[in-house]
């Protein structure tokens, strides 16, 4: 029986790296459900398909190349389920193209990265927070059910250097309902949706001595509660404050992180304090990353320029397609058709679009040209980086005759510049 | 092959001192006329033009997570668009570059090797795919040790062999080069949000001090041989009167000595060169480092110029970015890492009217000037004293009195009582200035292959518009500062890659490590290295970098 061992995850961002893979039974031993589930046998896209009719892969990445090749202004998106490889190529195919490169972060953690552009990032790695981090707040944010091992692994029950076992750490939960998290912190503290930034500004106000300016009560809270919390703070030896989507995606967005970066400033003047996203997508840290070093951004990039530009609210997939303003895109390891707004759905379907991706799904239903992929961290190796940055190798287990995304973008991006000159 | 004919050579590692001479090239190294076929060369005319080695800047924080953050937090950087894509990539960024823009300025400048001064062990990974990003030049990257809790075990149990075993580990495990320390002590210190303030004070949880942090790792790293010395980032950076806790950490380096190169390189010196007790009474403590540095020969240091305009600063050094960021206000990033390092990024703008910042500018010419050509190496400790590509700015201060006075009455008054810059008469030469950015650097990191043009090394050129023999540096220095802008020809392993600022041709270079595992007995440490990694969050097996995965990887084996 063959095992292999040190098998990294490549479903969320925990990117957990001690599965142990049961080649014969090609079942892996250690991941929570949601890995298990990825590496197990789903159902895939069996071949390269253009308008339906099944192709060779050469087949499928000229009709690609020629759809992008001719359109004026493509949409490269997705990117946050594949390897570093793949995703350099695909920012070098968007300047070649003078196409807009966007990510799955601007649905979701990149109002995180603007509040970075406000004040900046005081964070850590989750192997300091594990070992250090004797306060840890999660802000909107259910890892019990989003990320199932994050807490056992670096956060509520890891065992650390400095912070030995669940007892001598303290878990707080703010949020607007009791989540599975929720059951298991030491103080769970629920607001009004929409209250994040008043809340966070009520700790700032206690944490610099201004605790009688407050009301009796802020986003729901109870003055004496927030005093609680903010004692809890001041007393940590070493905090974190661990946000997820419900202070991204809720109302303030961007302004919430900063405003809870500019208490992380604060608290660091007394004791140690940090703060990092909760972030989703295995890779997206490396669908961010990869753009700033080749282009200087971070996703919402547009080339038409012949230059990056970078602008949010212009250049996120959501607007560009809102506006009408790509005439082909091209989806890489995502599914907008599933999850982005009717009214940018509504464009996608009139548009010629190319899907790279191991599995079906509602994108592929659209697709003009859909080309399967082999899985990254069972089927290829490549690079991912974790939630927290820390770079993994994905391995390869298992051959395949699918071709890796990678493979697939040097291809066409060679097609490409051959058609464009 | 490559004929490059009538030029003027400055050449310091073969005392070559401006002297007209053809230089060849084959198979990308430079060899003796009757190894080239003279009909099948091409031929470069280069009548009256200064031919020198490729630049090798030895410290700049060019690829990694650190760069990378910076990128990200300040948008703002990317707004100057440096080339439009086409055959080349679109590149942009103002002091920040994107990786494609950092080499092809590199080239342009005629400077064919950078090194990244500080990578965190646990994230090599994602430097080596940035250094992979960076077209042009030949790299390498350094890991940072000075707060690594394995090292201050090594330490505690005063076991050198497990520490050159860990170091020799370390160093293939991360594709690395040498040997880098920042802030030794302090940045743990920071995990409590302190720091360490003098040599002797003891690490908190650690039985161990700064002073034998440094002092163990010259030996382990003496013992081992590695090609580049201990590479010092000292104590107590950007405070007023660290000048002296710089001046005894190099008197640490007394009782070690290697024939080859320096035992310690302690860098941008220029922040850590201050007199006075506070910001209101801070004066230059160049001179006083100068003497020392001089009176040893063991010891190089570089400088860490700052240019006016502006800068990000990004070091492992946490708790001073965290100091600057309470100083100044300005956003902040912090990153605590395992239990390896940490780091902080803060932006920043060197204003020559700002009394600080005049006097920051000042000390790191005065440690230029005075300094002994043969020990202090050129850099602006990119990007936080500045660009790289101001490099000719520096190199044609240091050959002018004239351009330093001109600068010196821009600048806040303030230098004139807290520095002696203006009373220096020091005019380096053009023989020096190219040692202090070619051959110097090339020695401190151990690259026998380059910073110069004898037989054997790495054709490697820059052809500059400048006749050594017709100019007067001393007053000619607007000439020269324009002719090392911009080289007429960058050649990169015998190929051209720039001409007259423009990218003709692009490459990909080597990325060099260390390989010493032969010299030190690596399961020594691996038990101690199994056990500590109950405190990471990744797996041992999981940890480090294969060769497979970079681009072009050159090792150096240490036998």
């Amino acid at each position: 029986m063959q095992v292999v061992q040190d098998v990294v995850c490549t479903f969320c961002g925990s990117v957990c790296d001690d599965g142990e893979f049961d080649v014969e039974k090609k079942k892996v031993k250690k991941f929570c459900r949601l890995g298990s589930s990825k590496f197990s046998e789903k159902e895939r896209i069996k071949a390269p398909m253009v308008d339906g009719k099944e192709v060779s892969y050469e087949t499928a990445i000229e009709k690609a190349a020629e759809i992008l090749a001719n359109a004026k202004r493509p949409l490269l998106y997705g990117w946050a389920s594949t390897a570093n490889e793949a995703i350099r190529l695909g920012v070098i195919l968007a300047e070649k193209l003078g196409g807009v490169y966007d990510q799955c972060a601007s649905v979701c953690h990149a109002p995180g990265t603007l509040a970075v552009i406000e004040e900046g990032l005081p964070g850590a790695t989750l192997g300091s927070i594990k070992n250090r981090a004797d306060v840890v707040i999660f802000w909107g944010a259910n890892p019990a059910e989003a990320h199932p091992r994050h807490g056992l692994r670096y956060s509520i029950s890891a065992k650390g250097l400095l912070v030995k076992d669940r007892k001598q750490r303290k878990v707080v939960v703010v949020d607007v309902r009791p989540t599975k998290t929720a059951k298991m912190a030491d103080l769970f503290v629920q607001i009004k949706p929409g209250y994040d930034y008043a809340v966070i500004s009520a700790l700032r106000a206690i944490i610099s001595g201004n605790a009688d300016v407050l009301p009796s009560e802020v986003g729901g809270v109870p003055k004496e509660k927030l005093i609680e919390l903010a004692e809890l703070m001041k007393s940590a030896r070493y905090g974190a404050i661990l946000y997820g989507l419900g202070v991204t995606q809720s109302r303030g967005r961007d302004r919430n992180i900063e405003n809870a970066i500019k208490l992380i400033q604060l608290l660091n003047r007394t004791n140690r304090w940090v703060i990092w996203p909760m972030r989703g997508h295995y890779n997206v840290v490396g669908a961010g990353e990869v753009p700033a070093w080749e282009a200087g951004y971070q996703y919402a990039i547009d080339f038409s320029r012949g230059y990056p530009r970078f602008s949010p609210a212009e250049f996120s997939a959501v607007e560009v397609l809102k506006r009408k303003d790509c005439d082909a895109a091209l989806i890489v390891a995502s599914d907008p058709a599933a999850h982005f707004p009717a009214v940018a759905v509504k464009h996608l379907k009139q548009i010629p679009v190319i899907q790279i991706d191991p599995f079906p799904n509602m994108t592929t239903l659209l697709a003009k040209v859909v080309i399967p992929s082999a899985v990254y961290g069972i089927e290829a190796e490549g690079t991912a980086y974790r939630m927290d940055g820390i770079p993994l190798r994905l391995k390869k287990i298992l051959e395949t005759n699918y071709w890796t995304d990678e493979k697939i973008l040097e291809e066409l991006l060679k097609r490409v510049e051959k058609l464009k000159g | 092959m490559l004929w490059i004919k009538n030029g003027i050579v400055v050449d310091p590692k073969n005392k070559i001192k401006a002297e007209k001479m053809d230089i060849f090239v084959k198979n990308g190294k430079i060899v003796s006329e009757k190894e080239v076929k003279k009909e099948e060369c091409k031929v470069i005319d280069a009548s009256g033009k200064l031919v020198v080695a490729g630049g090798v800047d030895m410290h700049a924080h060019i690829a990694g997570s650190k760069i990378n953050t910076g990128r990200t937090m300040r948008p703002e950087e990317m707004r100057v668009v440096r080339n439009i894509a086409g055959k080349f990539r679109a590149t942009v960024g103002r002091v920040l570059l994107t990786a494609p823009a950092i080499g092809y300025e590199y080239a342009k400048m005629g400077y064919t090797t950078s090194f990244e001064a500080a990578q965190p062990p646990v994230g090599a990974l994602h430097t080596h795919e940035e250094l992979d990003a960076i077209p042009m030049i030949d790299k390498g990257a350094l890991p940072v040790f000075g707060n690594w809790h394995l090292v201050f075990k090594c330490i505690e149990e005063k076991n050198i062999e497990k520490l050159k075993a860990l170091i020799a580990w370390a160093i293939e495990r991360t594709k690395g080069f040498g040997v880098k320390v920042v802030n030794p002590g302090g940045v743990e210190a920071w995990m409590y949000g302190g720091n360490v303030k003098s040599l002797d004070d003891q690490v908190p949880g650690f039985n161990v001090t700064p002073r034998e942090i440094i002092t163990m790792l010259i030996k382990a790293n003496e013992e081992l041989g590695l090609p580049h010395s201990v590479h010092l980032h000292c104590n107590n950076l950007g405070v007023p009167g660290n000048f002296q806790t710089t001046i005894e950490s190099i008197k640490l380096a007394k009782g070690f000595s290697n024939s080859k190169r320096q035992v310690l390189h302690v860098t941008h010196v220029q922040f850590n060169a201050y007199a006075g007790s506070s910001w209101r009474d801070a004066a230059s403590g160049a001179a006083e480092i100068a003497k020392v540095v001089n009176s040893m020969d063991n010891v190089t240091i570089d400088m860490g110029q700052p240019i006016f305009g502006h800068a990000t600063a990004m070091t492992g050094d946490a708790p001073f970015q965290f100091t600057l960021h309470k100083l100044t206000g300005a956003r902040w990033s912090n990153k605590d890492t395992e239990v390896e390092t940490g780091a902080g990024i803060v932006p920043l703008v060197y204003l020559p009217n700002n009394p600080v910042h005049a006097l920051q500018w000042a000390i790191g010419l005065e440690l230029g000037l005075l300094v002994d050509s043969n020990k202090v190496a050129l850099t602006t400790d990119y990007p936080n004293g500045g660009p790289f590509t101001e490099y000719p700015y520096v190199m044609a201060m240091l050959m002018s009195k004239k351009m330093r006075e001109g600068e010196l009455s821009r600048v806040n008054a303030y230098v004139q009582k807290a520095t002696g810059l203006a009373s220096i008469d020091v005019e380096k030469t053009l023989y020096e200035v190219i040692h202090m950015t070619r051959s110097l650097p090339a020695r401190i990191l151990g690259l026998e292959n380059k910073g110069h043009l004898g037989i054997g090394a790495d054709a490697d050129i820059a052809i500059y518009n400048l006749n050594p023999l017709e100019t007067d540096t001393s007053r000619d220095f607007e000439k020269v500062y324009k002719a090392f802008k911009v080289a007429e020809y960058t050649i990169k392993a015998g190929e051209i890659i720039s001409k007259n600022g423009e990218i003709v041709n692009e490459v990909f270079g080597r990325t060099f490590w260390v390989d010493a595992r032969k010299k030190a007995d690596i399961e020594a440490v691996m038990k101690d290295v199994k056990d500590y990694f109950q405190y990471y969050s990744v797996q041992l097996g999981n940890y480090g970098v294969e060769e497979r995965w970079i681009r072009k990887p050159e090792r150096l084996e240490v036998v």
